[in-house]
């Protein structure tokens, strides 16, 4: 049975984000897939959130409606207690690939977002030799890429050119974060420092912050709260808090404690993965 | 002698060497300058008619540049119309490609009809020669930009300009400027088309006065002229190439500035 909710459109100040009863189908009559069974989550201002799942179970689709890349087919996305699109939020967002655009330099690819979203925008052209360079600089040598700005994105390797996509997806202080396993493709020792790069990050701006990932290590290193996902169709089972004080060490990774919450997640996930087809 | 001295050196050698053994096969058979003339003699006959093959050149590259300009510029906004659009990828492409299919030969005397003879149908020739390659090209570019680099522009609520802008022309002037390369020597193709059928002026009409009256040597003259033309804006665009597009083929001079 369905019930029929109004939204509540009362602006919210501790959630920022709320999906309710969000569902999202594929295709259309027989065809129809569904990859998000009704789902609801609510993410706290400032909090970090991890969502864990088997391939194909909705997680990057939860990413997608939140930022907007995606519409709904039923139920109702908030951010900031107005409907999502309703109301310019700053957002950054960070996939597996950098996707950098490789004719413009470093520099100039993290500053992108300065460039397109407002109020930045109508300060471009005054600022951009000036108050957004030196944020830009000051930016990359957090992540550790102090000097690289005048080098072009095929110069960099794998693990730089992550950075510089973290740089690119915090310059315009976002007020939401959309990370859609940006550290996969790297190797343990490079993502084990972008795993404290991002913590030191998050505590210095605070963004609302949105994981993607498989690796579950990762997600109890990073996030405050971890979601698992089932697949087909795709749904939140789990939702777990994560205790452990910051900042985080990957020492803390090998404590009783940790391998305990890391190893019943796991056993969660192997459970969700789609059943075999049924007749 | 370093290795890119020695390729140098063997491209030259060889494009002379060329005119080398057209001369002297020439030489060798005795072949009438009626049917084909030794490259002496068209330097010669180039020397000797200078003053009077002059302002046909300038008449010849005047147009072909006015055209090819005139091609760039609607063949990018019908590029980006074609290349952005699903609708009007599925309506102008067949058009497109039917009139490019059309000789322009056949279309100038309707030209003529309609402007009179002379510069303007010329103009209009070499644009609409050069018109095909250049929107295609740039059709494929904006048609295969990756989903992904318009994601991040979409994240952040960009408008549809901001992303042509900022991500699809940029993206698109790797195979804009390779059609550039074609559509400048059709360009020269349609000016001398024209200006053969229907102008008192230019390189073609001089080629075609010079071959009702045998005078072979100076039609090879003219020949040699518009290669040489096409050959410099070939060379100045592919300049203008590796400055624009080093980021694709990832030249270190382009990184430095």
């Amino acid at each position: 049975m369905i019930i029929e909710k109004e939204p509540n459109l009362e602006p919210s100040t501790d959630e920022f984000v709320a999906l309710e009863q969000v569902t999202l189908s594929y295709g259309r009559g027989d065809r129809q897939v569904k990859a998000l069974a009704e789902t609801s989550l609510k993410i706290g201002k400032g909090d970090f959130i991890a969502l864990v799942g088997p391939s194909g179970c909705g997680k990057s689709t939860i990413l997608k409606l939140v930022t907007g890349l995606l519409t709904a087919s039923s139920g109702f996305v908030f951010i900031a207690g107005r409907e999502v699109g309703a109301e310019p939020v700053r957002v950054g967002m960070a996939f597996q690939n950098p996707t950098l655009l490789p004719w413009i330099s470093v520099r100039d690819n993290v500053m992108l977002p300065l460039k397109i979203v407002p109020p930045f925008r109508q300060q471009y052209r005054q600022k951009r030799k000036t108050e957004f360079r030196d944020r830009v600089e000051a930016l990359l040598a957090q992540v550790g890429l102090k000097g690289f700005g005048d080098k072009y994105p095929w110069q960099l390797s794998g693990g730089m050119l992550q950075r510089a996509s973290l740089c690119r997806a915090l310059i315009h202080e976002p007020q939401l974060l959309m990370l859609d396993e940006p550290f996969g493709a790297l190797d343990q020792f490079t993502r084990e420092e972008l795993w404290a790069i991002m913590q030191e990050l998050w505590m210095t701006h605070k963004p609302t912050v949105l994981l993607v990932t498989h690796d579950l290590k990762e997600a109890g290193y990073l996030a405050n709260r971890i979601c698992v996902m089932q697949s087909r169709p795709g749904r939140i089972i789990d939702d777990t808090v994560v205790q452990f004080p910051r900042p985080r060490t990957i020492e803390m990774s090998y404590t009783p404690d940790f391998v305990t919450m890391t190893q019943r997640l796991r056993e969660l996930i192997v459970a969700a993965r789609p059943a075999k087809e049924a007749a | 002698m370093n290795p890119q001295f020695r390729r140098r050196f063997a491209s030259t050698a060889f494009i002379i060497g060329f005119f080398v053994v057209w001369e002297l096969i020439c030489l060798l058979f005795n072949v009438s300058d009626l049917v084909l003339p030794r490259p002496s003699q068209v330097l010669v006959t180039l020397w000797e008619k200078a003053p009077a093959l002059w302002p046909h050149t300038v008449q010849t590259l005047y147009t072909t540049l006015v055209g090819f300009a005139f091609g760039i510029l609607i063949g990018i906004l019908l590029g980006v119309l074609i290349g952005s659009s699903r609708v009007a990828y599925d309506t102008a492409y067949p058009l497109l490609v039917g009139f490019a299919s059309i000789p322009k030969v056949a279309v100038v005397p309707i030209l003529v009809l309609w402007f009179g003879a002379g510069t303007v149908p010329a103009i209009i020739t070499a644009a609409i020669t050069c018109l095909f390659p250049i929107v295609v090209n740039v059709a494929t570019g904006l048609a295969t930009t990756e989903p992904e680099l318009e994601d991040v522009m979409k994240t952040l609520r960009a408008s549809e300009l901001d992303i042509l802008w900022n991500v699809g022309l940029p993206r698109t002037m790797p195979y804009f400027f390779a059609s550039l390369k074609v559509a400048v020597t059709l360009a020269f193709v349609g000016t001398v088309i024209s200006e053969t059928v229907a102008s008192n002026r230019g390189i073609g009409n001089v080629m075609m006065i010079a071959s009702s009256s045998f005078d072979v040597p100076l039609v090879f003259a003219g020949l040699l002229i518009l290669a040489v033309l096409g050959v410099g804006l070939y060379v100045a665009f592919s300049f203008i190439e590796v400055r624009v597009t080093g980021w694709a083929t990832r030249k270190d001079d382009f990184a430095l500035g």
